[in-house]
């Protein structure tokens, strides 16, 4: 059965963890994860998991010594911020292209300088092509829900590469939040044994991991990796609807919020998605404009036919992003607005919280009445909006 | 060279099959030889435990040889020699049918 309790971002994914009771943890501490893994530790010390928990001196380490883990048959897992997520940069191409299904958990922050502790996508948008899903969360509830997933998702026999659950630092990470867990057994039910079809340690059948590949295997084990995250769709989905059987919350690819009606639609990723919720319903009831939000839930793979189709009739489309890809725009926006290829109309890219600058709810109206004014004024040219900057 | 695999026929994940090595003589990117004095030898094991190509051949717990398909020729075993025993010598100026190894 289900039951309450109050959790963090940090602690609800900690709890997650401790369910899963994974075969190896090796993790570095890092702002705003950091009470992730204290949290997990305790669990360790207090012998509520069987976890080996290796204590690394740098990510770069934590990250090579789950990819060692998991070719050994371990269920891995770890946890970073930011910085944290930059040093293991080399080691994250290699988990994906080794096809090591590792759950870790990314509490979004900004990725320096000047050097900041606080939220944005900045971590999370480097990583985009590097091999691994990334599903992002909205609450600490999501969070929680996301990490039990991704372990479904990542071992999946169509899929079997790492998975990223993103939520957002402090804005999640350190906010309390009553939300609905499951039981250990449960857990352990959904999530199943993990086994890998072939291992590192098996002596009787000796074989090679990490292989060199050159000019006339390489791309090759690349288009693998791509159908695979082509077939990540399909299973994400049907983890979703699953998990929703078991707990009645169900989860798919996207997250359309009162898009059905809207004459604009805003599209974005994580915390701000439920900003934007609040938004469009105060917008609706108290100014008439119908407004719709689209949550990216899966960013990797990212969902261009259901993007594509939730967005078909819809004149203005916003893109919120949190990150910037210097000398282009928006990551998002712009992925977006590839998506919608051949779709009518503008688009306009809202840039925000850089930092942790605070989005507040009337920010997010205003942008919301930005996309109404530029629909009603015919816009046509796409144009980007840096909010809150003093410029 | 075989007929290439299609992607659908490979592993995923780049694992290759077990002793790949043993099929490439990597022993020709030597530039440098190692000769061993057998005479000075005296099997203390630590050039055996110092290849970092396992290249040192022993037998009944004496070292008899060097693999020469996978020595580089790095030099690490004649460093580590305790009683210098094992000389590093351009391989071009061993004579054919010279000691190598």
């Amino acid at each position: 059965m289900a039951h309450r309790m109050a959790l963090t971002g940090n602690d609800s994914a900690a709890y997650a963890l401790k369910q899963i009771n994974p075969d190896v943890v090796a993790a570095y501490p890092i702002t705003p994860q950091t009470e992730m893994m204290h949290k997990f530790a305790a669990y360790v010390a207090d012998g509520d998991v069987d976890t080996e928990f290796v204590t690394v001196e740098s990510e770069h380490s934590a990250m090579s010594a789950v990819v060692g883990a998991s070719l050994a048959g371990a269920r891995t897992c770890t946890a970073t911020s930011a910085n944290g997520l930059a040093l293991m940069w080399e080691i994250l191409y290699i988990a994906a292209s080794c096809r090591c299904p590792i759950v870790m958990p990314l509490v979004n922050r900004a990725l320096s300088g000047p050097i900041n502790i606080h939220c944005d996508h900045s971590d999370a948008m480097g990583a985009r092509d590097s091999g691994w899903l990334q599903i992002f969360a909205e609450n600490c509830q999501e969070a929680y829900d996301d990490v039990l997933q991704a372990v479904r998702i990542a071992e999946h026999a169509d899929v079997r590469l790492p998975v990223m659950v993103c939520l957002d630092g402090f804005i999640l990470s350190h906010t309390l939040e009553a939300l609905a867990v499951i039981e250990d057994e449960q857990v352990q039910e959904f999530i199943g044994p993990f086994s890998r079809p072939d291992n590192l340690l098996n002596t009787d059948h000796a074989e090679t991991f990490g292989a060199f590949a050159l000019q006339n295997y390489y791309f090759e084990f690349k288009k693998q990796q791509q159908d695979a995250m082509d077939a990540a769709l399909d299973v994400v989905r049907q983890v979703g609807a699953e998990y929703g059987e078991l707990t009645g919350r169900s989860y798919g690819l996207l997250d359309a919020y009162r898009c059905e009606d809207a004459d604009v639609v805003m599209v974005g990723l994580g915390s701000t998605m439920g900003t934007a919720k609040q938004a469009a319903d105060d917008l609706r009831e108290q100014e008439g404009l119908k407004c719709g939000v689209l949550k990216v839930r899966c960013y990797r793979p990212f969902p261009v036919d259901e993007l594509r189709e939730t967005l078909a009739g819809v004149s203005m489309v916003g893109v919120m992003d949190r990150a910037l890809s210097f000398g282009l725009g928006g990551p998002l926006y712009h992925e977006v607005r590839s998506a919608r290829y051949g779709q009518d109309g503008p688009m306009l890219n809202f840039i925000y919280g850089l930092g942790g600058r605070d989005l507040s709810l009337d920010d997010t109206r205003d942008a919301f009445r930005a996309l109404a004014k530029a629909k009603q004024d015919g816009q046509t040219a796409p144009a980007v909006h840096y909010i809150g900057v003093r410029e | 060279m075989a007929e290439l695999l299609n992607k659908n026929e490979m592993k995923i994940g780049a694992v290759a099959e077990g002793g790949t090595m043993s099929q490439l003589n990597t022993g020709t990117w030597r530039t440098y030889c190692p000769v061993t004095d057998f005479e000075k030898c005296i099997h203390c094991m630590i050039c055996w435990i110092c290849c970092p190509d396992s290249a040192i051949q022993v037998k009944d717990g004496k070292k008899v040889g060097t693999d020469m398909q996978y020595c580089k020729g790095c030099g690490v075993c004649a460093t580590e020699c305790p009683v210098d025993c094992i000389s590093i010598v351009l391989e071009s100026d061993i004579p054919e049918g010279g000691q190598k190894g």
